[in-house]
């Protein structure tokens, strides 16, 4: 019974020692309990292992703090590495920014310098065509000059003998005098037209396509572009010598073109035609004629009616692994210094985007026994 | 005297036949026209036998005139054609070929028929 009671009392002072921590006066209760107690050994021992208890637990509490700190230092520094990494990495993202934004302009810098030469280029070679042009038009001119100035002369003569048949009265014979002079006039308009429209052809050949389309009459653009490459090489090498054939439906009227790029247009495939076949003729025997065929025709596409320009050479063909980089601009076979490159690159550029159309070749090399078989052909496709 | 004119340009005949009115009124001289080589050839042909005198321009499509008159001076012997060429181009090595292959004159165009005329009268 008493021991009973002295547990009780031992359990009591723990409560009432926790519940009254840090009160002085309380304790010093505590104390006078158990000091008059005669249990005190019983009780030294209980408060001994309750303060080992007490210990223990604030050695596990520190513990357990100490846990958290050191938990909590983990994850400061964990997150410190973290931002550092990120800030690192941040730092090296904006240098590369900062470095591509240099090469950038660099790229800017030269992709406007490339711009601007291919822009000269492609003046360049407008020029070098409208030289080959040159010849062929100033002999073209020299023409029609001639007929104007001879029928003029021709006219002030007939006008001479004219008056002098009214004065003798000889009206009848004044009469035919004056119809000859009339026809005469007739012929000088005419060769001054012709002479006009070769000038403005030429001008409209050097400027800058206007982009304008127009409907043109197809047959006398082939015909005058012909012509006028025909000449132009002769007049460059006197020894240059070809037939040139020509094959026009007449039936195709006018199309809606820019006449002075598929003039171009013409005028390319036609230089590089005759020049195919006057490579040939200096390889050839005396058998071989240069021919280069111009031929139209009316042609359905699909988006409806198209007309269809050939141009064709009996030359020694395109070999094939030349023919997939023929339209490459800057692709060339003459020899340095003689050929822009450009001719065909632009060609095809005017046919497929200026016009919508397409441009094709048809090739047969050379096979040494039929010479006559070899050859190369143009098709340009044109919708109307 | 016959004097076969040989040019691409269909206008030449007129201008020729305008030009030499009187003497073909007179009957001085006949022309005649070809405008090609291919043709000119053709008309020496059956002219055979007949003196001719050939004015030949030198550009033409087809045959040239120089390859013309390379032909003319090797083929027709009784009596050799005289040939005179006429052309735009007036420059040494047209004038020095056409010299080696035999031609007895050579004009530039434009032509002044007042001289031709003269180099006409003597060679009839």
């Amino acid at each position: 019974m008493k021991r009973k009671l002295n547990i009780l009392l031992l359990l009591l002072i723990p409560v009432i020692a926790f519940s009254q921590k840090g009160n002085p006066d309380s304790l010093k209760g505590l104390a006078l309990i158990t000091n008059d107690s005669p249990y005190q050994a019983d009780i030294k021992n209980l408060s001994e292992f309750q303060k080992l208890s007490f210990n223990e637990q604030q050695r596990l509490q520190e513990l357990e703090q100490e846990k958290i700190l050191s938990k909590n230092k983990i994850r400061n520094y964990m997150m410190l590495g973290a931002l550092s990494i990120f800030l690192l990495v941040g730092l090296i993202l904006y240098r590369n920014n900062f470095q591509k934004l240099k090469a950038n302009k660099v790229l800017e810098l030269t992709l406007s310098n490339l711009k601007s030469t291919q822009t000269q280029l492609i003046q360049s070679e407008k020029m070098a065509s409208l030289g080959e042009l040159t010849a062929g038009i100033a002999h073209e001119i020299q023409n029609p000059l001639n007929f104007v100035n001879n029928f003029s002369e021709i006219n002030s003569e007939l006008i001479a003998e004219m008056k002098e048949a009214l004065s003798k009265g000889n009206v009848d014979e004044a009469i035919t005098l004056a119809t000859d002079i009339n026809d005469n006039e007739k012929k000088i308009i005419f060769h001054g037209k012709r002479a006009d429209s070769i000038v403005k052809g030429m001008l409209q050949h050097s400027r800058s396509s206007s982009g304008v389309k127009e409907l043109t009459d197809i047959n006398a653009l082939c015909d005058e572009y012909l012509r006028l490459s025909y000449h132009g090489l002769r007049a460059k090498d006197k020894s240059f010598n070809a037939t040139f054939k020509t094959d026009f439906d007449n039936s195709i009227g006018k199309i809606n073109i820019i006449p002075q790029d598929i003039g171009r247009v013409i005028l390319n495939l036609l230089t590089n035609a005759f020049y195919a076949v006057d490579e040939k003729k200096k390889q050839s025997g005396d058998n071989y004629e240069p021919t280069v065929t111009v031929k139209t025709s009316m042609t359905h596409l699909s988006q409806g009616r198209g007309a269809l320009i050939s141009v064709s050479d009996n030359g020694n063909g395109i070999p094939q692994n030349v023919l997939d980089k023929i339209f490459q601009p800057f692709f060339t076979t003459k020899p340095t210094g003689k050929g822009t490159g450009l001719g065909l690159s632009m060609s095809y550029d005017i046919i497929t985007k200026g016009h919508g159309g397409e441009i094709k070749v048809r090739t047969k090399e050379n096979e040494g026994l039929n010479e006559d078989e070899a050859g190369t052909e143009f098709i340009i496709m044109l919708p109307a | 005297m016959k004097i076969l004119v040989v040019d691409d340009e269909h206008d030449v005949k007129t201008l020729f036949e305008q030009r030499f009115r009187k003497e073909i009124k007179n009957a001085e001289m006949e022309f005649v026209f070809a405008f090609s080589g291919e043709e000119a050839l053709v008309y020496l042909n059956k002219l055979e036998h007949e003196a001719v005198l050939i004015l030949s321009d030198i550009n033409m499509p087809g045959m040239s005139g120089l390859e013309l008159l390379e032909h003319i001076k090797n083929k027709f012997h009784k009596p050799p054609p005289v040939v005179m060429m006429i052309t735009a181009y007036g420059d040494e090595e047209n004038f020095t070929t056409a010299k080696k292959l035999g031609a007895d004159d050579f004009l530039t165009k434009p032509v002044d028929f007042a001289l031709l005329k003269e180099k006409l009268k003597i060679k009839s």
